[in-house]
Order: structure tokens, then sequence, then C-alpha cells
């Protein structure tokens, strides 16, 4: 009961950090990088761009901030025997992110928006950078920490206290998941921060809005989706190997693959019931998960049942099979949207390919909705991640059933339960309308702009 | 000096940090409709904030964090122990980002927000106070360091002091800020209103300090808790004179020694237990290994110091005071205050 509630909670406080995340982290190079454009050449047009695209940023960012203080602090509350267990290995890292990371981000990015007018040109422009390094920083410093749980590294559980000791932090700064899982994260974040720059600027576009902002913005996001989208693909590929060494159930899972085979084919779709041994009709590439799993086309890929028996013989008896279904599914549908948002991106350059020329309106409608594309491959990818990682928290050390916090009555974590989604809620609504709003309102005028007049971002007085 | 030691006496100075500078963004969003009367003033007033509150707040963050790093046994017990306590908190804290962030994007929302931020301020800033006092005072801990009390043994009368008290000290400090930090009639209202705050902070804080002195603590702590009353009392009396700055320092000295008090008096517990001393968590029994220790000490020695120096150029380059005109009154209104 207190395991079920626990694992609600933290899905839903994550998965819900983790769609500001994706969008801050790209959007703050995005958005530095209109800004040196604009310093280098002076350029009135990328200026109006760095405040239009800048304010929308900083009010995804708070959203960011405000449910990144909930992560900090719930490893202890719903997960104290987690945190005892790992803290010596697990919590290093996380000090670290805040101390090199968040103090960066917060402190760099109050000097943007409030010192347009108090700062030289370049010195205010050092800031948007050093707060988007913050932002990235941040991510590694996390999925460090995460992949140590992924693939436990420069660590001894100690006989004595029961408890999980570092002994190595470089070995868990390189992990090899850890790497992996930066590479293919970041890039994923500019899938996301570029998506959303082609559908506003689409949609704006398509009305014949500001085409003087709006075209030089849905290029920029246009390629950044594409060169990002390949990043994703190669990146992923390097992951699935990876994990297929290191975490071979999940590789078996998200095929629902019971029984060893080599070669492996990979099905892209599945009718019947995935998770039971009755398959009705599927779609399959012949050798595709041999190339997947172990990057040669006739490489043998093991089976959820000869795993199941190698684990009860290494661990005990127990179930050590994640829930195939969601983890099959997750997988499909990471790739399945990803692959749909880099098409979006093809469409779209070919649609611009020349300066004049009518946008067509459809592609307004289109782009709006591929703007959904890069949050749920990205919410996919971790669910599919951390239940495929199932039943171990710490894969292969610490079962996720041993973690949770034993002083904590089910009433307690219903209730936080229940506050945040209702609280997330809310705030997920006005954000979008803050979002929403803030795209109506457009850019701000040519020349109105000028750097030197006393403006945060966008706004016509400083900010408060 | 071991290891354990010095991350207790880091994880002390991270939360100086922490009180002393979100301290004042605390008081500055409680005290809103007491030194603003209408939006021009708001703007005044939050915008004193505006730059360094994210900034401020990173301190607890880390606090956090380190304590994880540090004494995983203290982070979790603490944190599962007073698990609504600190949820009650979470929500303060994410709405006051919220209201913070989000009131210049919408100008329609600012009447609402800003009650918000009164209110959120407020219940953050007790609950900080309630959490300290009840660390320093020790709760009901069993062998295995899981608490066993619940939300209404962490609301005891010495904890609701520390929380009251944290309120009246916070505004003070807040106020000291406002003043030192603003021209016009918002100066002149914080200038007012710290008084009335210190008068309120001096006898509130003077029982809970002699409190905490007589529920054990050290007999050195008797110089830190003069240094905070005498604070206390100065921060009143030169804020009344017009001395901003040295009202401004003599609350953060206050401060400063407030929680060298607790946490000389916590010393060498961590979370004691009310229960069997035997059961206390010390910074010897929660701490993490030597060698995480170590690491963390040379990234801590190295970056600590490069934080505390680019947030202090921050406040250098809002050093300015603000005034209405700054944010589009027209002169006449903001009055001749110089
Ligand atoms: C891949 C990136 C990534 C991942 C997996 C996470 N975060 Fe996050 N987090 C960020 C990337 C990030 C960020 C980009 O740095 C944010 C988003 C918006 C922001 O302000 O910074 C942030 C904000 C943020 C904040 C607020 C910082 C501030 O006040 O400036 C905290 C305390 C956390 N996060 C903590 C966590 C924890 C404990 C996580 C694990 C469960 C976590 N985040 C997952
Ligand atoms: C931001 C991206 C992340 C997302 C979207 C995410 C998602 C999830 C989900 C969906 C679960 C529930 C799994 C289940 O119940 O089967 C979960 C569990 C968990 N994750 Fe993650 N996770 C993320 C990052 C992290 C990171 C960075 C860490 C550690 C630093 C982490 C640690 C955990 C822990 C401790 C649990 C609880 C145990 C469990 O149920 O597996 N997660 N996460
Ligand atoms: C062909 C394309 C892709 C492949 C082969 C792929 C592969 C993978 C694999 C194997 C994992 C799990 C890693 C682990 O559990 O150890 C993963 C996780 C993840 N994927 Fe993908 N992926 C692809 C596309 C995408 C796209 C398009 C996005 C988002 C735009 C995305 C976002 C994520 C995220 C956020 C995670 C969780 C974090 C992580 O473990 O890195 N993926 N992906």
């Amino acid at each position: 009961m207190n395991l079920d509630l626990a694992r609600w909670q933290f899905a839903v406080t994550t998965v819900y950090h983790f769609l500001f995340v994706p969008l801050t982290i790209g959007l703050s190079v995005l958005v530095a990088s209109m800004q040196t454009v604009w310093v280098a050449t002076g350029d009135d047009r990328w200026l109006r761009m760095t405040k239009f695209w800048g304010k929308l940023f900083l009010i995804n960012f708070a959203m960011g901030v405000v449910t990144g203080i909930v992560q900090e602090f719930q490893f202890g509350m719903n997960w104290s025997d987690y945190s005892r267990f790992v803290g010596d290995v697990f919590g290093a890292p996380l000090a670290v992110e805040g101390l090199l990371a968040f103090f960066l981000e917060s402190t760099f990015l109050g000097l943007w928006i409030f010192g347009w007018d108090r700062l030289s040109k370049r010195v205010h422009l050092a800031c948007i950078w050093l707060a988007a390094i913050g932002t990235i920083l941040s991510a590694y410093f996390i999925l460090a920490a995460n992949s140590w749980m992924q693939h436990p590294v420069g660590y001894a559980v100690n006989r004595a206290t029961g408890r999980a000791e570092l002994n190595d932090f470089g070995a868990l700064l390189t992990n090899s998941t850890a790497v992996a899982a930066f590479g293919h994260t970041i890039t994923a974040c500019f899938v996301t921060a570029g998506m959303f720059l082609v559908a506003i600027s689409a949609w704006n576009l398509a009305r014949s809005r500001y085409p003087e902002v709006f075209r030089p913005s849905i290029r920029l996001g246009l390629w950044t989706v594409l060169v990002a989208s390949l990043g994703v693909v190669l990146t992923g590929d390097i992951q699935a190997r990876l994990m297929t060494q290191q975490q071979p159930m999940k590789m078996a899972a998200a095929e629902a693959l019971w029984d060893t085979v080599a070669p492996a084919s990979f099905s892209i779709f599945t009718i019947g019931t995935p998770d039971g041994t009755q398959e009705l009709w599927s779609l399959r590439v012949p050798r595709l998960l041999s190339f997947l799993a172990t990057g040669t086309w006739d490489g043998r890929v093991e089976g959820i049942n000869q795993l199941q028996a190698q684990a009860v013989a290494a661990f005990g008896p127990g179930l050590y099979t994640p829930d195939i279904a969601m983890t099959y599914w997750m997988f499909r549908l990471m790739i399945g949207f990803g692959l749909l948002a880099a098409l979006v991106s093809v469409i779209g350059l070919w649609l611009t390919r020349r300066r004049a020329g009518r946008f067509p309106a459809w592609f307004g409608t289109v782009a709006l909705l591929g703007l959904v594309t890069p949050f749920a491959a990205n919410s996919a990818g971790w669910i599919f991640t951390e239940m495929g990682r199932q039943p171990w928290v710490v894969f292969g050390v610490l079962q996720t059933a041993d973690g949770v916090s034993p002083s904590v009555g089910w009433a307690s974590v219903l209730t936080s339960l229940i506050v945040f989604t209702l609280l997330y809620g809310v705030l997920a609504v006005v954000e979008v309308v803050l979002l929403i709003r803030a795209v109506k309102a457009g850019p701000p005028p040519p020349g109105g702009a000028t750097a030197g007049e006393p403006a945060s971002v966008a706004d016509p007085v400083p900010s408060y | 000096m071991e290891l354990v030691d010095v991350w207790f006496v880091l994880i002390a100075v991270l939360w100086t940090g922490y009180l002393c500078l979100e301290g004042f963004d605390f008081g500055v969003g409680m005290l809103l409709p007491a030194v603003a009367r209408d939006e021009h003033d708001r703007q005044v007033a939050l915008g004193t904030i505006g730059p360094v509150w994210d900034g401020n707040e990173v301190w607890l963050l880390v606090a956090g964090g380190a304590t994880f790093a540090a004494f995983p046994e203290w982070y979790a017990s603490l944190f599962s122990g007073f698990y609504l306590a600190f949820l009650l908190l979470l929500v303060a804290l994410i709405l006051r980002g919220i209201a913070l962030e989000y009131r210049s994007k919408e100008p329609r929302w600012a009447p609402v927000l800003d009650r918000i931020l009164t209110g959120s301020s407020l219940v953050a800033a007790l609950l900080v106070g309630v959490a300290l006092s009840n660390i320093v005072h020790g709760v009901p801990l069993d062998a295995d360091h899981e608490f066993t009390g619940t939300l209404l043994t962490l609301l005891n009368p010495y904890a609701l002091l520390g929380g009251v008290t944290l309120v009246l000290v916070f505004a003070l400090h807040g106020a000291a800020f406002l003043a030192l930090k603003t021209d016009g009639p918002v100066r002149e209202r914080s200038a007012a209103v710290a008084v009335t705050a210190g008068l309120l902070a001096v006898p509130a804080g003077g029982v809970f300090l002699v409190w905490t002195l007589l529920d054990g603590a050290p007999l050195w702590a008797l110089a830190p808790v003069a240094v905070a009353a005498l604070g206390l009392v100065l921060a009143t009396v030169l804020v009344a004179r017009g001395r901003e700055g040295w009202s401004f320092t003599a609350t953060t000295v206050a401060i400063v020694a407030v929680a060298v008090t607790l946490f000389g008096s916590l010393y060498p517990d961590v979370l004691p237990s009310t229960i069997d001393p035997a059961h206390s968590l010390t910074v010897v029994n929660a701490a993490s290994t030597p060698y995480t220790l170590t690491i963390m000490t040379w990234v801590a020695g190295i970056f600590t110091p490069i934080v505390i120096g680019y947030q202090a150029w921050t406040f250098w380059v809002f050093r300015r005071r603000l005034t209405r005109q700054d944010y589009g009154a027209p002169a006449e209104v903001a009055g001749g205050v110089s």
C-alpha cells in the first residue's frame, strides 16, 4: 500500500518536473544563442526574438524551479530507507548539483532578468550563458545519480552497517550509463525546445503575424529539431547496447521477448497480449533487435524466462520482471513520438526552404499538434527507464520495496499524493494560460526593445 | 577537528546563509501589505528581492543536499519524521515562487498572487522556525532512528515559540532591508514597521533564547545569546534613527548569533531522541564514510567561496535604492524623501 502510493507520488512529481526541465535546458541555450547573434550583429530582430522567447523561457523556468524543490526533499520523505542505504553514494552528486549548478543558474538568471540596464552588453550576455551552463551541469549530476541506480559502480556494500559506501567518485561521474544518458537526455532537450520554437512560430506565421521575427525563429527551431533528433537516435542506440549488457531484463521487457533467440527480430507493433504469450498479429523487422541490442545483425538476445531463472539463482526466490506491457509500450511511444517530431521538422524545412512564398496555414496546426510529441517522448522515455528497472530501485542491490519510509503512514503519503496532484494540476493550467497570453501578446515592437531602457524581458517596466 | 565536525559546521553555515538571505525576502513578502499602498509601491518593494530570491532559496536546497550526502541518517529521519510539516513547507515554497515570478507576467492576477505571497512567506517562515526548534529540542526517535510521534508532537510550545520568533525576526530583518533598499513612501513605512517588528521580536526572541539555554545548551551559548539579543535591540533603535544600513547589519548579526546558539546547543547530536539519549542521531552515527566526506570537503571548499563571491557581486550590481519613479510613477507622488 505505502509502496504503491510512494511510487505513484514519485512518478507524478518527477514526470511533472521533467515536463519543464527539457524546455528549460534547451531554451536557455537557444535564447542565449539569439542574444549572442544580436550582440554580434546589432540586428534588432534578434533582440526582439531574445525578449519574446526569453519571456516564455522564464514562465517555464519558474515551474521547473518550484517543482524541483519537491524533488530535493522527497527522497528523505518517502524513501527514507533508500536514503539511509544509498546516502553515502547518492547524496554526493545531489549536493554537488546544488552547489555547482543551482546556485549558478538561479543567481545568473536573476542578473539576466534584472540586469538589462545595469550591466554592459557583454557581461549581460555572459549571464544568460552561465545560467544555461548551470542547467546543463545540473542535468549531468542528477543523471550521474540516477545512472548509479541503473548501473551501480564505484561502491561497496558494508556488511557491518548494511549500507552502500562510495569508494570511487570518479567512477560514479564517468559511469558509462551516465555519459550515455546525458547525451541522450540533452539531445532530447533540444528536440523539445526546438519543437517549441517551431510550433509557436508556425502558429504566428500561419496568421502572418510578425514574419520578420518568426521566420528566423522557425528556421532555428526546425534545424535544432532535425539535428537533435539525429543525436537522440544515435545516443539512444548507444544506450540500448549498454542496457543490454547492464540490465538485460529491461531490454527483454522492452521487446516482450519471452525466450532467448538469435537473431532477434524487432516488433514495431503487436496486437494481442504483449504481456502474455498470446501474440495474435505483429509487424516485425527481421534482425533489427539483434542490431539494437548487440550491434550485430545476428546477435543473441536473452529472453525474460531465462533471465528470471538466472535472477532467482543469483538473488533467491522472487519475481524479477518489470511490468512487461508498460515497458514494451513506453519504449515504442518514446521512439514513435520522437520520429514524429523529426518528421514535422523535415516537412517544415521543406516548406520554408525559400525566403518568399506564402506560409501554409495547415502547417500551423500540424506544428502545434507536434508540440505534444517531444513531451510525450520524454515522459515515455523516463517511465520506460524507471519501470523497466523494477523491482529494483538500485539495480541488483536494493529492491524498491525495501526503500520506502517505514515510519510514514499510508494516510500521510496519500495526503501528499493528493495535495501535489491537485496543486500541480492547477499550476499546469496557470502556466498554459500564461504561455498562451504571452504568445498572443507577440514580440516587442521594432526598436522598442532597445537594451538601454530599464526593462526586464519583454516587460514595459521592470518586473515586480 | 574530525571531518564529521567540519561537516556539522558546514551544514550550520548553509542554514545560517539561508536564514540571513531568505530571511529578508520572507520578511518582504510578509510585510508587502503593510509597506505598499498601490501598485507602484508593490513594484518597488518586490523589486528589491526580485533578482535574488531564487539564489537565496538555493541555500536551503544545498543544505538539504549536503545533509543527504554528509549525514544520510539525519536526512532520512528528519524528512520522513517531519513529513506533514515538510509537505506544508513545500506547498508554501511552491506557491511563493509562483507568486513572485508570475505577478509581473499577468498584472491582472497580481492582487491574488500578492496575497498568496504574503501568506506563504509567513507560513514558510513559521515552519522553518518550528522545524529548527524541534531539531534542537529533539523528537521521539526509536532505536532504529525512526520518528514515532505525530504532527502534534512537532507543534509543542517551544517549537511554536521558535516559529513565531523566526517570523518576527524575519519581519524586522525584511523591514530593515526594505528601508535600506528603497526610497520614498515604502522606505518611510518600512522603517516604521521595523520598529514595531523589533518591539515584538525582542521579547519573543528573548524568551525563546532563554528557553533554549535552559533546555540544555552549553554554557558558552550565553555569548551568542547575548549578541543576538543586543543585535535585535540595536537593529530596532538604529532603524528608528534612520541608520538603515547598520540596522540591517545588526539583524544579520542577530540571525547569525541565533543560528550559532541553536547549532551549538545541538552539537554533537544532529537529532536528539527524547525517548532515550542512546537513540539520538549524532555527528558520528549519522555520518557518511570518511571517503565521501573528504570528497565533499574538497568540492565545498572550492565552490562555496566562489558562490559567495558571485552572489555578493549580485548585491553590488543591484545596490541602488529603488523608487517609484523607476516604475513609471510621476515624481510628485513619490514625496520628497531623500
Ligand atoms: C536532465 C535534467 C534533470 C533531471 C533528471 C532532474 N532535474 Fe531538477 N532541474 C533541472 C534538471 C533536471 C534543471 C534544468 O536544472 C532545472 C529545471 C528548471 C530549473 O530551474 O532548473 C531543475 C530544477 C530543480 C530544482 C530547483 C533549482 C532552483 O531552485 O534553481 C531542484 C531542487 C531540482 N531540480 C532537483 C531535482 C531532483 C532531486 C531530481 C531527481 C529526482 C531532478 N531535479 C531531476
Ligand atoms: C526527471 C526524470 C525522471 C523521471 C521522469 C522518472 C520517472 C520515474 C517513475 C515513472 C518512477 C516510478 C516507477 C515505478 O513506480 O515503476 C520513478 C521511480 C523512481 N525514480 Fe525516477 N525518474 C526520473 C529521474 C530520476 C532521478 C534523476 C532519480 C534519482 C536521482 C530517480 C530516482 C527514482 C526513485 C528513487 C524512484 C522510486 C522507486 C521506484 O518506484 O522505482 N528518478 N521515477
Ligand atoms: C530511435 C530512437 C531512440 C532510441 C533507440 C532510444 C533508446 C533509449 C533507451 C535504450 C533508453 C533507456 C536507457 C536506460 O534505461 O538505461 C532511453 C531512455 C530515454 N529516452 Fe530514448 N530513445 C530514442 C528516442 C528518444 C526520443 C525521440 C526522446 C525524446 C525526445 C527520448 C527520450 C528519452 C528519455 C528522456 C529517456 C530517459 C532518460 C535516459 O535514460 O536517458 N528518446 N531511450
